[in-house]
């Protein structure tokens, strides 16, 4: 079998650096930061190996289990662009704490190289093992702040729930084999019918689901994200809510679109009842956080919510489905640029006061106005108000929701709109402290040192929201044919 | 002058963006530039409006002018689509107005709370949304605009109100969100019936006015009224969601009352003739008993409660509730007399509320309070001309015949005592006498107001208080004299106003209502 290099060319970067980054890091005695660097310009040089590959159009390898295609590629660069994100916002955060450096972005470059395998993976056995290299490297960064019990408990928490899921995910798949004696997805999809509607099939797609379901931390199976956050190292909080997410995602849209859209007359009423129980469950615990983390957390959580809407759509002709999952694509690249954008202030914020309590962005706006204007844009996005980002993603979901014209997804958007609004009681309760609260007595006058490449971050987040927010179509262009070719697959 | 043709109104919506972009970055010392600047940016924009005015064709009947329909994102099929008529047009002068005018105030009096070029900036953006959302033709632009105008209203109440301020300002954002994304759903549902063939759907709001009833009747279009219609009746606000608004109005600043009476109520009213009527003239035919009840109601609740009120400024605030009643029951009526009157109402209301909410301000920077009990009487006396200003305002509100405030109401119970054909005639005539009911009640407590303000001795408390500038100053009658002037020209000459929204009312609506 000849491999398509080229092809895999992004992930062969991106797994370079990681080891180069851990051996470098054993020879270099002081300036251990350099690991940091090394990584952006391993990051830089896999966006350049996608960016090579865009024009191709479509290839395969490896028996058809890897294809790059226009909707691997969206979600490759959502990736890269995610880790560019989290690498700059680590900068001074990871060396001014009691870090190990190269182990820690030996960790995530190998965790963000799951990743690019996720949205190419095209059998089960693919898709397992990329959300496998995702989460065990996961599970060691979550519990890189050794000395914190916290850390330590959220590390544990995400480890044993995770697991439990990756079993209970890999039982299902294996039921599927036996009922359709195929991993690949196409494959499965075409033979669903034979299978017909049998009890243990459908079990073992909602198996594969629950899987799936646990690393986008949709309710129920939420309940590792608010304790996991709050104990990680805020970096790693920021790519657990953005990157990793977007990686159970990209597994859900394939499991659910690509092989088993036959049974969307069983998953997409679950999906319903998922994504109300976690926009529920996400908004209403959010308004009573005290922690800044914690609150991004379950916010985290109803935003996953508001993803899973377009898969109630499901069982909708081909057209509604389309939009569905066009709907879910940019739902994340809006969500991903603005959340990425909330998580860099609170690095910066945290390496002052390290609690992150909400009240200590009392009066930031007074403290340093550019961080308070950043960081009210980013809330406003996530609430989805027009004209940032955020407002077109909850838009295109509720176009989507409703497009479909089926009664019960009809409730499900007017729900949404009610949950948006509890949302928007929070976000705006932060804004309210960062712009009228008096800033407690020992806060830190003026801004925090930033790093530059933090301010960096920030920067681009910001213009990202804004840009996005006042002409969506710069990134949409590309959804439509990402989803397209996918789903005929 | 086809430039300006093209440019007009983007020139009106983003001049004041581009204007709060350059006052936050001022430095944070420089108050005095940051008011001048205020002043500056909504003059240019105000020119705008003049210039719309000056080229304005009276006879296009209802045809968009000065439009501009560039595509936006095309991906959703929205387009950057903007135009006015009669109908828009003294709306959006009334904002671009306003907005002057109470920059021109904000020369000398601002609130507490914040700095100068935030609240300035602020008030911009409001513009800005404001505008955009007069002139916006495709609806999801005019729901950008329309959510442009929450936030900077909310920071606006929640920095600089009175005491009850984070109250008053998270009401208001909750029941004015919770509004708007139901509108937004109904706009696509709107969108989804619009033509069977995704290709063909549209967010025009022109192109959807020619889908006509065949897809938007029935069920369909009874439900989708409801969702639209609850955002824009939140906004107005109509009986019984109209709770949000004292509590807003009396905490809010000065200048933030005025534009909140002034020009954000009008979005709601506007909402109605621009959308929910014409797209939706079934539905609208089906709900307009209901809307007429509930502007009636409004109409007697409000005035009554204005007789209760102990706070001048939560009277003003409440006779907004009465005098918007005025407007949905000319609305309500679907006739063209019915929807002149709604527009000629709200253009005079913005100006006579928005004028008195200006006398309630400068009668509290003199008195430090509010309370009528306090004030007491023998404004007269004191400050005579800021009582007489406030006499002439207050006898517009009450509907006197040659002053603005005249026209709208006599007009709108006329219309409901003739309503279009196919509503229940017996109905709108009870609704016409209770609105002419509710005049008298209106006059009752703004005289009784006036007497217990301006006439009778002065109360002891106050000899010796010095008033602080005195009476009228000179940058309060430069901020009032267009007001005054436009109350008495507007009463006296009425086919001014007419003359521009008859020709827009009849073009669209003679046909689908009769």
């Amino acid at each position: 079998m000849r491999i398509d290099f080229h092809a895999i060319l992004p992930e062969l970067v991106l797994a370079g650096t990681a080891l180069l980054v851990l051996v470098v890091d054993l020879f270099v005695e002081r300036a251990k930061v350099v690991a940091n660097y090394l990584a952006l310009a391993g990051t830089i040089a896999a966006g350049v190996a996608l960016a090579s590959l865009a024009p191709g159009g479509t290839r395969t390898t490896f028996g058809g289990s890897f294809v790059v295609d226009d909707y691997a590629l969206l979600f490759k660069a959502l990736f890269l662009g995610s880790l560019l994100l989290v690498l700059l916002m680590s900068n001074r955060y990871i060396n001014a704490g009691t870090y190990y450096q190269g182990e820690f972005y030996f960790l995530i470059l190998s965790s963000f190289v799951g990743m690019l395998l996720m949205p190419s993976s095209r059998d089960l056995l693919m898709l397992f093992l990329s959300l496998e290299i995702v989460s065990a490297t996961g599970f060691i960064a979550a519990g890189f702040r050794k000395g914190d019990a916290r850390s330590n408990e959220g590390a544990l928490k995400f480890l044993l729930i995770g697991v439990l899921s990756t079993a209970v995910m890999l039982f299902g798949m294996s039921l599927v084999y036996g009922f359709t004696g195929s991993l690949k997805l196409s494959e499965i999809a075409t033979r669903l019918d034979q299978v017909g509607g049998e009890p243990a099939m459908v079990m073992a797609v909602f198996l594969v689901i629950t899987g799936f379901a646990f690393k986008v931390s949709a309710a129920p199976f939420h309940f590792w994200a608010p304790d996991t956050y709050e104990g990680s190292p805020v970096p790693v909080a920021a790519y657990l809510s953005v990157a990793s997410k977007a990686a159970g995602f990209a597994g859900l849209l394939q499991v659910t679109f690509v092989a088993f859209p036959g049974y969307a007359r069983y998953w997409a009423p679950a999906f319903a009842v998922l994504a109300a129980l976690t926009m529920l469950i996400g908004n209403v615990i959010a308004l009573a956080q005290t922690n800044m983390v914690r609150l991004l957390a379950y916010s985290s959580v109803a935003q996953a919510g508001y993803m899973l809407v377009p898969f109630a759509v499901g069982s909708a002709p081909n057209a509604d489905r389309n939009r569905a999952f066009q709907a879910v694509l940019v739902y994340l690249l809006y969500y991903g640029v603005t959340n990425l954008g909330a998580f860099a202030v609170v690095t910066l914020i945290s390496q002052r006061q390290p609690a992150n309590l909400l009240s200590d962005y009392d009066g930031l706006g007074r403290r340093s106005a550019s961080l308070g204007i950043a960081m009210t844009l980013f809330l406003l996005s996530l609430a989805g108000w027009p004209p940032f980002a955020g407002w077109y993603a909850k838009f295109v979901v509720f176009q989507a929701a409703l497009s479909a014209g089926q009664t019960s997804v009809t409730i499900l958007a007017v729900f949404m709109a009610v949950m948006t609004v509890v949302a928007f009681f929070y976000y705006l309760s932060i804004c309210g402290r960062i712009w009228f609260a008096q800033p407690p007595q020992d806060a830190p006058a003026g801004a925090p040192a930033a790093s530059p490449l933090t301010g960096l971050a920030i920067g681009l987040a910001t213009a990202g929201v804004v840009v996005l927010g006042i002409l969506p179509g710069l990134l949409v262009q590309y959804a439509p044919t990402a989803s397209l070719v996918a789903i005929g697959r | 002058m086809d430039w300006f043709d093209d440019s007009a109104l983007t020139w009106a919506v983003f001049v004041p963006l581009a204007g709060a972009v350059v006052l936050a970055l001022l430095p944070a010392a420089a108050d005095r530039m940051a008011r001048v600047a205020g002043v500056v940016v909504t003059f240019l924009a105000l020119l705008a409006g003049i210039g719309m005015l000056a080229r304005f064709d009276l006879h296009a009947g209802r045809a968009m002018q000065f439009e501009v329909n560039r595509p936006w994102i095309e991906t959703i099929g929205t387009r950057y689509h903007l135009g006015v008529d009669g109908i828009a047009l003294p709306l959006l002068v009334l904002s671009l107005l306003l907005c002057f005018l109470c920059s021109l105030y904000s020369l000398r009096f601002l609130p507490e709370g914040g700095s100068a070029k935030a609240f300035l900036a602020l008030m911009l953006v409001l513009e800005a949304g404001m505008n955009g959302t007069f002139v916006a033709l495709d609806l999801i632009l005019f729901f950008v605009f329309w959510e442009l105008v929450l936030i900077p209203m909310f920071f606006l109440i929640a920095i600089w109100g009175g005491r009850q301020r984070r109250y008053a300002a998270i009401k208001f954002l909750l029941y004015t969100l919770i509004g708007s994304v139901v509108m937004l759903l109904g706009f696509l549902a709107l969108w989804y019936r619009s033509a069977p063939d995704p290709a063909g759907r549209t967010f025009d709001l022109l192109a959807l006015q020619q889908v006509g009833t065949g897809r938007f009747g029935g069920t369909f279009g009874v439900l989708v009224f409801a969702a639209v219609g609850l955002g824009f009746a939140v906004k107005v606000p109509v009986w019984p969601f109209h709770t949000w608004l004292p509590d807003a109005h009396t905490e809010a600043p000065t200048v933030g009352s005025v534009l909140l009476a002034g020009v954000l109520l009008k979005m709601g009213t506007y909402g109605f003739v621009r959308i929910a009527l014409p797209v939706l003239p079934d539905a609208a035919r089906w709900w307009a008993p209901t809307i007429g009840v509930l502007g009636a109601i409004a109409i007697i609740y409000g005035s009554l409660c204005c007789l209760a009120q102990q706070d001048l400024k939560r009277l003003i605030a409440f006779s907004s509730v009465g005098h918007m009643g005025f407007v949905m029951l000319g609305i309500a009526t679907l006739t063209p007399v019915g929807i002149n009157a709604a527009v000629f109402a709200m253009v005079a209301h913005g100006v006579i509320t928005g004028m008195l909410f200006f006398l309630v301000g400068s009668v509290h920077e003199r008195y430090h309070t509010r309370e009528i009990a306090e004030i007491g009487g023998g404004m007269a006396t004191t400050l005579p001309h800021l009582a007489g200003i406030l006499t002439l305002a207050s006898i517009a509100s009450l509907g006197l015949p040659g002053l603005a405030g005249f026209w709208g109401e006599v007009l709108a119970l006329l219309a409901a005592w003739n309503p279009a054909a196919g509503l229940p005639v017996p109905l709108f005539r009870t609704l016409a006498v209770a609105g002419g009911i509710g005049t008298l009640l209106t006059a009752g407590y703004l005289l009784w107001m006036l007497k217990r303000v301006n006439l009778g001795e002065v109360p002891e408390r106050w000899s010796g208080w010095q008033f602080g500038q005195g009476d009228v100053m000179p940058v309060e009658h430069a901020a009032w004299t267009p007001l005054v002037l436009l109350i008495v020209v507007l009463g006296v000459a009425p086919g001014i106003l007419l003359g521009a929204t008859n020709p827009a009312v009849t073009g669209w609506f003679t046909d689908l209502f009769t």
